[in-house]
């Protein structure tokens, strides 16, 4: 379980960032070897990132992030380089779910205003982002219950093996 | 209350009343994944401890395929070695694309069908509930026979007029994807109707379906009708057939009318679906490649269209026109018709069935600064293997009549 206050430093996307930007098909070999398919992480989308991101880094974009394929090597390339949490206007849908089946918090808020290299502080608690930088606060709404119990779990894969199925499975 | 096709086939699987917007757990009737997601899916499932399949598991190798590179053919040796193993089944190189495949010879109406690939939604054409996920979400069906959902709020997109002449379903879903935005139906399905879709073949509703995603949708729906029964018979498998409508009644949080005879060919522009456009704003665009297949536009149909344009005619000699039919049986019968004849006289390259030059890994990777048009459903940067390529989408007859000028051509200057 990850603590609850996340202070970091961010890299500010715009909208539409899609799978292929986060993990381009051309290292579509690579999706066998996790760190050598990280070490592209969002290349095509800044170059300087997949260079100089930084475990604890913050990816803040605008809409529909990781819009397109399913693949689930786009949220984890980002996890492989230490980034916890992804902050979004919206996000598409099989990103979404993906992000929090392998353990990236995807929080979906107002991210006007926020630049790459401003230090801010995300409380998942609270549901609420400070930008230390630029002297603002933002709230979110806190993800679905049945999201937060798999987050809260590390991710699906160990809320399975802890509950035995899915927690709030009533069927037979 | 009504119920939307797609509330009407969660109710039936779980048996019991369902609103949308309520999260349940679903059993899982057939899923999905390839080369790209099924090694992910594979270790996942066995991070779960399980040791039986729970349900029907089906492997694809198309996207690489036949592999380019030893790393891709050491995963599928993989993957193979696992589906022997545990009773999964294996589609090799060769066999076609998976959702054209899964549509063909897997989905029926009224089922929940999921894959590791965010195209799954194609099987939506047969009434079928549809939908792309993860690698993970895919090994805990695989393991629990189950997945869980969020039902979802239905856009009913009714199509009414009449097609005009080469105007295609790819043209309607690509308008639709403009009007809607990249991200106007997210975590919503689409469940299309009205004259013009009733009229669509399965291959027609497939296109539509298949694009859903490309509007953010969970899915895309058609109705089981007497349309789905005969494409369920022609492949030999009428007694997967059960009609299945929505209720009259239903409630759609939006009901959005398209009149089809106001529309001319669409063009979506670099680098996002969304930028559909009719081609009137882009005709004159001089273009290197030309691909026409994938999951979204490589059946017979269309490449009956594509034929019709270029039969007698030759590709533009500073053009490559590449053709990939989707599936064996889709070669076979282009074969049998002299299409793929046609298309070899006319100078074109014919790709094994799969998902060619579409996902950037092999067989039509772009130059820098070149720009292809493709009946394939993105155009992302990067897309065809070079972001500093630019990808324009169109369909198959759109894409024909561009191989045979080098640069974008309306297909009505082909007509007749």
């Amino acid at each position: 379980m990850m603590e609850s206050v996340l202070h970091g430093k961010v890299w500010r996307f715009g909208d539409g960032i899609s799978t292929d930007h986060i993990t381009p098909g051309r290292y579509y070999h690579l999706r066998g070897d996790l760190k050598a398919l990280a070490e592209h992480a969002l290349e095509d989308a800044d170059s300087d990132f997949a260079q100089k991101a930084q475990p604890g880094d913050i990816v803040v974009a605008g809409k529909n992030f990781g819009q397109g394929s399913s693949r689930e090597h786009a949220p984890l390339v980002l996890k492989e380089r230490g980034i916890r949490v992804v902050l979004a206007q919206s996000f598409a849908r099989i990103f979404f779910r993906n992000a929090v089946n392998v353990g990236l918090v995807p929080i979906i808020c107002d991210t006007g205003g926020f630049e790459t290299g401003d230090e801010i502080e995300v409380d998942l608690e609270r549901g609420r982002v400070r930008n230390l930088t630029g002297g603002f606060e933002r709230f979110f709404t806190p993800l679905p219950p049945i999201m937060q119990a798999i987050l809260a779990d590390g991710g699906l894969v160990p809320h399975i093996l802890k509950r035995g199925g899915f927690q709030w499975d009533s069927t037979p | 209350m009504g119920y939307t096709l797609a509330e009407k086939i969660i109710a039936q699987r779980i048996g019991r009343e369902v609103e949308a917007g309520e999260f349940i757990v679903a059993p899982v009737d057939v899923l999905l994944a390839h080369e790209g997601t099924g090694p992910l899916a594979v270790e996942q499932f066995e991070g779960l401890g399980r040791e039986r399949l729970a349900v029907t598991t089906l492997f694809f190798f198309d996207h690489a395929a036949p592999s380019p590179r030893r790393e891709l053919s050491n995963v599928q040796k993989r993957l193979r070695t696992f589906a022997v193993e545990k009773g999964a089944n294996v589609s090799e190189a060769g066999s076609g694309i998976c959702h054209q495949i899964v549509t063909e010879q897997w989905a029926k109406p009224g089922q929940i069908v999921i894959g590791a690939d965010s195209h799954t939604c194609t099987a939506g054409a047969l009434g079928a509930f549809a939908t792309g996920m993860g690698s993970t979400d895919v090994a805990a069906a695989m393991a629990l026979g189950k997945t869980w959902l969020r039902i979802p709020q239905t856009l009913r997109i009714e199509i009414g007029g009449e097609l005009p002449p080469m105007v295609a379903a790819k043209d309607v879903i690509l308008h639709l994807i403009g009007f809607l935005g990249a991200d106007g139906a997210t975590y919503k399905a689409l469940e299309f109707g009205g004259p013009v879709v009733e009229n669509m073949s399965v291959e027609e509703r497939m296109t539509l379906c298949n694009m859903a995603v490309e509007a953010g949708a969970k899915e895309g729906l058609c109705a089981a009708d007497e349309v789905t029964h005969r494409f369920l018979e022609d492949q030999g498998r009428e007694e997967d057939y059960v009609p299945l409508s929505p209720d009259p009644d239903a409630v759609y949080e939006r009901v959005i009318e398209l009149d089809a005879s106001q529309l001319s060919p669409q063009v979506a522009t670099p680098h996002f679906v969304d930028n559909a456009r009719p081609i009137e704003e882009v005709e004159g665009m001089s273009i290197d490649q030309v691909f026409i297949g994938t999951c979204t536009n490589g059946r017979l149909s269309d490449l009956r269209v594509a034929a019709g344009i270029l039969k007698g005619r030759k590709v533009h000699p500073h053009l490559r026109l590449l053709v990939g039919p989707a599936s064996r049986k889709t070669y076979l019968a282009a074969l049998r018709e002299g299409l793929i004849e046609t298309f070899v006289e006319a100078g074109a390259i014919i790709l094994p069935p799969g998902c060619g030059a579409c996902v950037g890994v092999h067989q039509g990777v772009l130059a820098d600064g070149e720009r292809c048009l493709s009946t394939q459903n993105r155009n992302f940067q990067g897309r065809m293997g070079n972001p500093r390529g630019e990808i324009l989408l169109s369909s198959p007859a759109t894409a024909a009549a561009t191989a045979v000028r080098g640069q974008i051509t309306d297909p009505r200057e082909f007509i007749g």
